[in-house]
């Protein structure tokens, strides 16, 4: 029986080499390749592509991709963190209400949650109209660093939150329990064993706000305007408005090696190898 | 006594930062007039506008059609493929595994742009074949990574057992391990569905003439200055959200809500 339905994978095989693999080789391809090689005959190899991202233009467009992710993603943690704590310390009858509404606005369409801060940080937006009704001077919100942060942090929150109340409503309350037999304070117990126990959970955070941070062009398009740049928009522009799928193929490279790195990292650091707090 | 409040407080502010902008976004839906921070008065009129939009019909016609029919085909290709993996062995298995991965952990720009290279190509035209298809392969690893599991925890004997008793291999496979894994269908079912009328950045990059979904269509909308007419779309888009998600949590709560009695009655 068990020999039989291995052959059940084969059309999803065949569908993954046509769908998944042979795209992200031809990906890899243009990457390598001049603009002039058209067709297979006269196909031309170079590094020029990736060269051509050594320029400090370019590679300034990447450090701020990163720089703008990461401290979005230590404020999702400082913010996400205690509020996971909460959640699982709730009594039982509440905990999933509090869940539930954690999760409710990841559901709803992410370019809606970005625009809505559009409404929120403009220029006559709701702040600024409120600040000058009460006389106060308004202020440039929108189209700024900030507002990007601001927006990257409001659409992965849940990302944080969720897979560190898993890990923390996993927690064995025993081990607590002899901790405070053993006379362990407050602070000890959560340095020695909240925190610690909580890690993969934290990481798979880390990771699930990163990655999107890292990659997205929503966000830094909408609330960012078109000064903040980040490499994301930099795929868009090179595909859509250059046509430049040589030089666009090679920053996607990139972006998948250093989100590869990213994880890798991050798994070094993940104790609990086989149960990750995954979202599902 | 003061720690508790502080934890209320807490939690009341991380709500105000999440659903206060939902909640502007569906005032203003209301407001008569075009400004978004000033109230001038009551009025349904963006509401109007937005059933007479053909752009918006269109667009939601396709974000549903698609939803549905990828979220069907990733199904039924998902479990199929599930079921053989399941089986499969050693290194051809992770292979298999980690390609399924991929689309998960690439970025959807990654996945998006070569996509779009494949059907450039091959000259396929793009429309709603292109989407659809880019629906389906961005969905179906989810589908197999949520019957996968479920596939674990079988029973290898009962299948054993069925078949002793005289049961074909497909007949074993239909009324034994298909009605055991059926949670994991339903729920890669659903997150398929979800992911798919939620999809923008793969969408955008294979999207066709005059086929677009939702998300497309607000962001361009967005990109050309604030409209209430999103405002009225995004409500109801909220309110029909809303609405699922407390069905299905509904359900979801009645079954746990079973096992916590059937967990207290075994601790009796």
């Amino acid at each position: 029986m068990k020999d039989r339905t291995k052959y059940f994978a084969y059309p999803y095989v065949l569908w993954i080499i046509i769908f998944i693999v042979f795209p992200s080789f031809l990906v890899l391809l243009y990457s390598m390749t001049t603009k002039e090689s058209n067709g297979l005959t006269t196909i031309q190899f170079t590094l020029e592509n990736f060269k051509k991202f050594f320029n400090p233009l370019y590679i300034n467009i990447l450090w701020d991709s990163i720089y703008l992710a990461a401290i979005s993603t230590v404020i999702c943690l400082l913010l996400g963190y205690p509020a996971a704590y909460i959640i699982s310390k709730a009594h039982l009858s509440k905990r999933n209400t509090l869940l539930f509404l954690c999760i409710l606005p990841m559901w709803m369409n992410m370019l809606l949650r970005t625009y809505a801060w559009m409404t929120i940080l403009g220029n006559n937006g709701i702040i600024n109209n409120l600040l000058s009704f009460l006389g106060l001077p308004t202020f440039n919100m929108l189209y700024t660093r900030g507002a990007t942060v601001m927006g990257m942090v409001y659409n992965f929150l849940p990302f944080m939150i969720l897979p560190v109340y898993t890990a923390l409503s996993k927690m064995d309350i025993g081990i607590l329990e002899a901790a405070d037999d053993l006379g362990a304070n407050k602070y000890v117990k959560f340095r020695k064993i909240i925190l610690p126990l909580s890690m993969p959970g934290v990481i798979s955070g880390i990771i699930m706000v990163f990655m999107p941070a890292v990659s997205t062009f929503i966000i830094p398009q909408l609330l960012g305007g078109n000064k903040n740049m980040m490499i994301g928009n930099l795929i868009e522009k090179l595909f859509i408005l250059n046509g430049d799928w040589n030089f666009g193929s090679s920053i996607s490279i990139i972006m998948m090696i250093i989100i590869l790195i990213a994880m890798s990292i991050m798994n070094k650091f993940d104790v609990d190898k086989e149960g990750g707090a995954r979202l599902w | 006594m003061v720690k508790k409040y502080l934890t209320k407080i807490y939690m009341g502010l991380i709500f105000i930062f999440l659903y206060a902008p939902i909640i502007v976004l569906a005032v203003f839906s209301f407001n008569e007039s075009k400004s978004r921070g000033n109230w001038t008065g009551f009025s349904l009129k963006w509401y109007i506008e937005l059933f007479q939009d053909v752009d918006i019909r269109n667009a939601f016609y396709y974000t549903i059609t698609i939803a549905i029919v990828s979220a069907i085909i990733a199904t039924i290709l998902g479990t199929v493929a599930a079921i053989g993996i399941n089986s499969m062995k050693g290194k051809i298995k992770s292979i298999i595994l980690n390609i399924n991965y991929l689309p998960v952990v690439n970025p959807d720009i990654v996945t998006g742009i070569s996509l779009m290279i494949l059907y450039i190509s091959f000259s396929i035209s793009f429309g709603f074949n292109t989407m659809l298809i880019s629906h389906i392969v961005f969905n179906t690893p989810y589908v197999i990574l949520s019957i996968l599991p479920k596939l674990r925890q079988l029973d290898v004997h009962m299948t054993e057992a069925a078949m002793d008793l005289g049961a074909t291999p497909m007949y074993a496979l239909r009324k034994v391990i298909i009605p055991e894994i059926k949670p994991g269908i339903i729920t890669g079912f659903l997150m398929a569905f979800t992911l798919s009328i939620d999809d923008f950045i793969i969408s955008y990059f294979t999207k066709g003439e005059g086929v677009t979904n939702l998300s497309i269509v607000i962001y361009s909308m967005a990109r050309r200055g604030v409209r209430p007419t999103i405002n009225a779309l995004s409500t109801i888009m909220l309110v029909v959200v809303l609405l699922l998600m407390i069905l299905i949590n509904k359900r979801s709560n009645g079954v746990e809500s079973r096992k916590k009695i059937n967990k207290s009655e075994v601790f009796k």
